[in-house]
């Protein structure tokens, strides 16, 4: 196999979030760059999408195991803050697969964090927005908790950040 | 740039973040309702994160790794306001504590995110995003519990009073305070003091609480310089008590 961004993307679409395990690194957001030296040398850089996420050093090695998977052992995995993650940077099918596992994804919006934003999540299973915020805290830290009016249930909401 | 003054600019970043985030730990499991005991909890494990962010900062400018850097000093080795160590005591002073903390560590990193020193600017750009969610969970609370029962009222206003000589000591100028500045590296402690009073006057407005005469209260400084109260040695202690055990086992 010749080595390429395209195909080490490709790879990477094999690596899930542990703790969300329909979501791929890819589709996260996390994966910030890949490059093919001359002389097959990968480089892939991660950043993490909470700080304190105990989940990341795994994710990493994770990274490192797919890609010794697939015959190559001449690459570096490097996690740094040099794009910062923001939920923006989930992927429309990433997206998808969130509202699937009942997770209702983050809006997209401009950065600018306010309480309209949290308020009156999209249920992910009736798609009602008459909800209402429980918590911006939750069972782990990218999720928050919602409580929905008219299918009264609870449920998660992957943050925006 | 001197490195020595970088140093000490993320030691009490670092600092003031591992303590309180172990304190906010410390309500895991005792918190008054469900969603308060999950939301010190996540905020703890945040903090925590946060630390690491800025000794992995300082083991790049070559200190001990971040678990030798947390686990092994003394008391008076360490940087953090006074404040962050302060046992939690009842549920208001937690709140208040966190109120007043987190309204100047979101201005710190605002401000930081704009350092002349890139790998500052890079770390506080990514958790700025993470702090609003601890700034906005604490200005609700204040808001909700600071205009509702005489008792809520009078409690947080005890509290208030109580941490106010600690919150302003946050601001304890290093001795490096005027090179930081003059290099871009951070605005200054008085920068990020006189925004923190009008982010903190705006929130107890909208509530029964009064803001003290901050002219009539002595500060309580010395944090920022390694002296600190009684109680953050034993703190300490039991945050590295399973690390003491075997320090170089693998986890």
């Amino acid at each position: 196999m010749s080595l390429t961004k395209e195909n080490i993307l490709t790879l990477l679409e094999e690596v899930k979030d542990p703790e969300i395990p329909v979501l791929s690194l890819v589709d996260l957001g996390v994966i910030t760059g890949v490059e093919v030296s001359g002389d097959d040398h990968v480089t892939v850089n991660m950043t993490p999408t909470f700080a304190g996420c105990p989940a990341m050093d795994y994710m990493k090695k994770d990274v490192e195991r797919t890609l010794e998977k697939h015959g190559i052992s001449n690459y570096m995995v490097n996690m740094t803050f040099d794009s910062p993650w923001d939920s923006n940077k989930l992927s429309e099918k990433g997206r998808q697969h969130l509202k699937e596992f009942g997770l209702a994804p983050p809006p997209k919006y401009d950065l600018i964090l306010d309480l309209d934003i949290l308020e009156h999540v999209k249920c992910p299973y009736c798609d009602s927005d008459n909800t209402d915020m429980r918590t911006p805290f939750g069972p782990t830290l990218c999720r928050s908790m919602h409580y929905c009016n008219n299918c009264k249930q609870m449920f998660e909401q992957f943050k925006p950040l | 740039m001197n490195e020595l003054a970088i140093k000490d600019l993320l030691y009490k970043l670092a600092d003031d973040q591992l303590i309180l985030g172990h304190r906010n730990s410390e309500w895991t499991g005792f918190g008054p309702i469900l969603e308060e005991d999950i939301a010190f909890s996540s905020m703890a494990q945040d903090k925590i994160g946060h630390s690491l962010a800025f000794y992995t900062l300082l083991q790049e400018l070559g200190e001990a790794d971040p678990d030798t850097v947390a686990f092994t000093r003394n008391a008076n080795q360490f940087h953090n306001s006074q404040l962050v160590e302060l046992p939690n005591g009842e549920y208001d002073f937690s709140l208040i504590r966190h109120f007043l903390y987190d309204n100047a560590e979101i201005i710190r990193f605002e401000m930081l995110s704009q350092s002349s020193y890139e790998p500052i600017a890079k770390v506080a750009t990514k958790l700025k995003g993470e702090v609003k969610y601890h700034v906005l969970h604490a200005n609700t609370w204040i808001k909700n519990l600071g205009s509702s029962t005489e008792e809520a009222i009078l409690r947080l206003q005890s509290s208030l009073n109580e941490a106010l000589p600690y919150a302003l000591a946050m601001f304890e100028n290093s001795k490096y305070e005027q090179e930081l500045i003059d290099a871009g590296v951070y605005a200054g402690e008085e920068a990020v003091k006189t925004e923190w009073l009008k982010r903190i006057q705006a929130v107890i407005d909208k509530t029964d609480l009064k803001l003290p005469d901050l002219a009539t209260i002595e500060p309580k400084f010395g944090g920022r310089y390694g002296e600190h109260t009684e109680h953050l040695q034993p703190l300490l202690d039991e945050m590295a008590e399973v690390f003491k055990i075997d320090p170089t086992a693998e986890w």
